[in-house]
């Protein structure tokens, strides 16, 4: 039995060993972007509220600095809000460029009510006691801030969600490509069909509404996207079933076609008047971790995809047409209506990843999706999935994606250029293939 | 006094999950024919692949010719003098004969290849070795045995002493395997080496001088072959004797329950016969001459242009394999490597493949029933696997036969084809594979046996249809009283 075990862990750690990797990454980024933190936004406000109040009676004057940034608007609107609500009466905010904060301050002084204290955000806290040291009313008081802490900035929650966030489009893609991988096929026209979905549902919505259109006709409009592109997707598969030709040449051809007939609808330009709501899918996020809600598509659709591949004949079926075409067709399966199924499929996912990019940038337009079909292949194979065939997990491209979303964030925010950085992905993908080929040699224990 | 050019002492190899080799030693001398003989999962090919230097040894000695050698690559093997022969050809289909004897060593005048005197030597080589190849045919023209001609030739320019075959008759018809044989003959007068594997007692004895026999990952022993009998090879290979090579169970044959009517097609003209529940009908004849076509006709694998199937009097349509297995007919692959099983699978993937629906709802599969489905079939048929998720691979190739077999059983199938189903196993694999083979005609299925191993068929079948260029050319109604030479008349 022990054996039995160790087969198990082996299996694991070779169907989702690049997880390892992706956790060596993130440790990577954590430490190399690891710096003093300065919070703002309403919880800072709320963690500082707490502070005064402790220390401050209700009768006290405070100001509030805003440097009329978002962050510290709402900084000190929500600092103003909990002061008040305890009982706080005399609060001021002073809202405006450095300048305009200090001629607030002037006049500030010169009032006979004292001032007794000075709140602001940690970055601009420095500043502010310089001007009060210039003040001579105001020498003595104190400005506070939140407290500063020592985090990766990899590690913020914002960063996080948006690792997760940026990838999400490509992810989608990349689970109907990991099937038609499994397969031992290619379909390189996820690009164009992202295009041609973002452009249709632009379209669509234009035609029943427009800038007004209902909820209903934006969903419409959204399934209209992926139903062309499933047809798409179902035509490639076709042609490879029935008339033989290779997948890549076929969807090599489906690519070009599919830009194409984005490039005719869209006449060239980006389709925009479409509703502000329209961005709910691609922007919005739940209200309680604040995940976006086009990375809980992504998660979904890869459980959904998982259970597919891991627990339903159709799954199995599909990897055995990936190893061995000719012993699957002779135990009995239906050998070309798995290869439909799985192109069709590609391209229906493929078409709601543009929805979903059209309703990131509340537009459609035919250039979208150029050259995610690289990126996409690129998630699929780092994930584990070999091209020759019959093995791959989909979880494992989803690891693949998340790898290729943290090293491009990692690299932003450490400053790497973005010429260097298309370097930099380019050489990762060749590293995690050889990875994967090391470990096929190892576990077969096979010579020089 | 012949001297030792090849010995091997105290070999060990593991895999993970495996201890292939556990201790083996073997020697071979110059000038003679030594045949290497186990069941499987003996570790005869993990022995090979070591010397030929495919797999590096755990442990242990290689010496040639009494030189201490360890083998990185097959590269090296090669040069150490070890010349390999496969059962899987390293031929490149698509290369002429000539370029494919000098491929790594051509022939070069002023930096260009001299085709001319590749041709001239190859054409000489041929003569010797008393075989007529074209040296500019393309290897993908040439018959498996001519194929394996080019093989030893390369081998013999390369100047090898030492050469090693992995089952080298294994795809040859008996015309063939004479023809090797001379070679094999003429080469062991010049001193070389041969170092061959193989499941055919009777090879051994035909042209041998000695035969270590390897069981369980131990070499067991080596003896002068004229000092042995069959059964005691036999009974050292198995560890037991075997009184009845071909088991013969007493059967009824019922009714025709399958029929086949003037079926044509790619290769085949005009079959008909038919078989009875609880009958083994035996399919004879050359390689090419058509057997395996009509398998895959019936089975739906290829387009028939015209005849008719009929299954208990109805006539059926097969146009697909999937059509095949719903009305009860199944077919075990001659190529089981190629065409039946998914080596990148699990055992337990490979065998639920075409039973997923009756284990299934709504297209979810009950992972637990199908487990212990296979479970109890591996039990029954006494299939050695590490587990349901040991890699199909890495199975020995007789109990890959089982499992399909397994499969199979699993379809209910009232019909069953076996193409060459003791290809590559060894002969105590082959018994179960009898005994089986009778159990399913006992129970009341009907049995198509292609085989070209004459004994086996004469010794297994009731009846037997023999083939020769798509036709039928005769039936022997009674094999137990028939001989090897009926069958070849027949045949040829």
């Amino acid at each position: 039995m022990k054996t039995v075990s160790r087969e198990r862990t082996t299996r694991f750690l070779n169907d989702y060993g690049m997880l390892l990797i992706l956790l060596l990454l993130c440790i990577l980024f954590s430490a190399l972007t690891l710096r003093d933190q300065y919070p703002t936004g309403a919880a800072a406000a709320d963690e500082l509220a707490a502070e005064i109040i402790k220390t401050q009676s209700a009768d006290r004057r405070i100001l509030i600095a805003d440097r009329d940034t978002d962050e510290d608007s709402l900084f000190a609107f929500s600092l103003r809000v909990r002061l008040v609500e305890r009982g706080y009466h005399s609060i001021e905010i002073m809202s405006g460029d450095p300048s305009t904060i200090r001629n607030q301050l002037l006049l500030a002084a010169e009032s006979s009510e004292k001032v007794g204290l000075i709140a602001s955000t940690r970055s601009f806290a420095a500043i502010l006691q310089s001007v009060n040291a210039q003040i001579p009313n105001l020498a003595g008081v104190q400005v506070v801030s939140p407290s500063s802490y020592r985090w990766p900035t990899f590690l913020l929650l914002d960063n996080l969600r948006n690792v997760a966030n940026q990838i999400a489009v490509i992810a989608i893609i990349a689970i109907g490509m990991t099937m038609v991988i499994i397969t031992a096929g290619i379909d390189l026209s996820v690009g164009s069909l992202v295009a041609l979905s973002a452009v249709v549902t632009a379209w669509l919505v234009g035609l029943l509404g427009g800038e007004n259109a209902s909820t209903w006709a934006m969903i419409s409009a959204g399934f209209g996207g992926i139903i062309v592109c499933g047809a798409i997707g179902a035509f490639s598969g076709l042609m490879i079933t029935r008339f033989r030709i290779p997948p890549f040449i076929a969807t090599l051809a489906m690519m070009q076609v599919a830009a194409g007939l984005a490039y005719v609808m869209s006449q060239g330009k980006p389709i925009y008047h479409l509703p502000e709501s329209f961005v709910l899918l691609g922007r919005g996020v739940e209200p309680l971790f604040k995940i976006p809600y086009a990375v809980i598509l992504m998660i979904l659709l890869y459980i959904a995809a998982h259970i597919l591949m891991s627990r339903t004949t159709t799954g199995r079926y599909i990897y055995a047409v990936g190893g061995n075409m000719e012993a699957a067709r002779l135990a009995g399966i239906r050998v070309r209506l798995i290869l439909f199924f799985v192109y069709a499929l590609c391209g229906i996912l493929a078409g709601l990843s543009g929805v979903v990019m059209a309703s990131q940038l509340k537009s459609g337009a035919p250039t979208y999706g150029l050259t995610y079909e690289l990126y996409v292949i690129a998630a699929v194979v780092v994930g584990g999935t070999s091209l020759s065939g019959g093995e791959g997990r989909i979880f494992g491209t989803l690891i693949g994606a998340l790898i290729i979303s943290v090293i491009q964030n990692g690299m932003n925010l450490t400053n790497v250029e973005s010429y260097t950085q298309k370097i930099v992905l380019g050489l990762v993908i060749l590293a995690a293939v050889l990875l994967d080929r090391l470990k096929q040699r190892g576990l077969q224990g096979r010579g020089a | 006094m012949s001297s030792t050019v090849l010995s091997m002492s105290g070999i060990r190899k593991a895999f993970p999950g495996v201890q292939a080799i556990k201790s083996c030693s073997l020697e071979v001398c110059d000038g003679e024919i030594h045949a290497l003989v186990g069941e499987n999962g003996a570790g005869k090919s993990t022995l090979i692949k070591i010397l030929t230097g495919a797999y590096l040894a755990d442990a242990g000695e290689i010496n040639v010719f009494g030189e201490k050698r360890i083998f990185g690559s097959p590269i090296e093997a090669r040069r150490a003098g070890i010349a390999a022969i496969y059962q899987e050809f390293s031929l490149i289909p698509e290369l002429t004969v000539h370029a494919s004897l000098f491929l790594g060593r051509e022939q070069t005048r002023k930096g260009f290849i001299d085709s001319k005197t590749e041709k001239r030597m190859a054409i000489s080589l041929f003569e010797r070795m008393g075989v007529d190849i074209d040296p500019e045919s393309r290897v993908s023209q040439l018959s498996t045995a001519h194929q394996q001609m080019v093989e030893i030739a390369r081998a013999l320019l390369a100047e090898s002493r030492i050469l090693v075959m992995d089952e080298p008759t294994a795809a040859l018809t008996p015309h063939e395997v004479e023809i090797l044989f001379g070679i094999l003959r003429e080469l062991k007068d010049r001193g070389i080496g041969i170092l061959f594997v193989t499941h055919r007692i009777d090879e051994v004895f035909a042209i041998t001088d000695r035969v270590t026999v390897m069981r369980d990952g131990n070499s067991i022993g080596t003896w002068k072959t004229p000092e042995l009998t069959r059964n005691q090879l036999i009974a050292y290979m198995v560890g037991r004797s075997i009184e009845d090579e071909y088991p013969m169970t007493h059967r009824n044959a019922g009714e025709t329950c399958f029929e086949v009517r003037e079926l044509r097609g790619k290769r085949v003209r005009d079959i008909s016969f038919a078989v009875s529940r609880g009958e083994i009908l035996g399919f004879a004849g050359l390689l090419g001459a058509g057997r395996t076509d009509v398998a895959r006709l019936i089975y739906g694998a290829d387009r028939k242009e015209s005849g008719q199937i009929l299954i208990n009097g109805k006539v059926i349509e097969i146009n697909s394999p999937r059509d095949a297995i719903r009305n009860g007919i199944c077919l075990l692959t001659e190529d089981r490597k190629l065409q039946g099983l998914i080596l990148k699978a699990t055992a337990k993937e490979n065998f639920g493949l075409p039973s997923l629906k009756t284990w299934s709802r709504w297209g979810f599969i009950d992972q637990a029933e199908e487990e212990s489905r296979f479970l109890d079939r591996v039990r029954r048929l006494n299939i050695r696997v590490a587990g349901p998720d040991q890699r199909t691979e890495d199975l020995s190739g007789g109990n890959q036969q089982k499992l399909l077999v397994a499969r199979w059983l699993e379809t209910n199938f009232q019909i069953i084809i076996f193409d060459e189903p003791t290809r590559g196993i060894d002969v105590g694999a082959k018994y179960e594979m009898y005994l089986l083979i009778n159990d399913l005609a006992g129970s009341g299925k009907a049995i198509v046996l292609i085989s070209s191993d004459l004994p086996e068929i004469l010794g297994i079948s009731d009846r037997i249809l023999v083939m020769k260029e798509g036709c039928i050319t005769g039936e022997v109604k009674n094999p137990l009283s028939a001989t090897q030479e009926e069958i070849m008349t027949l045949a040829t």
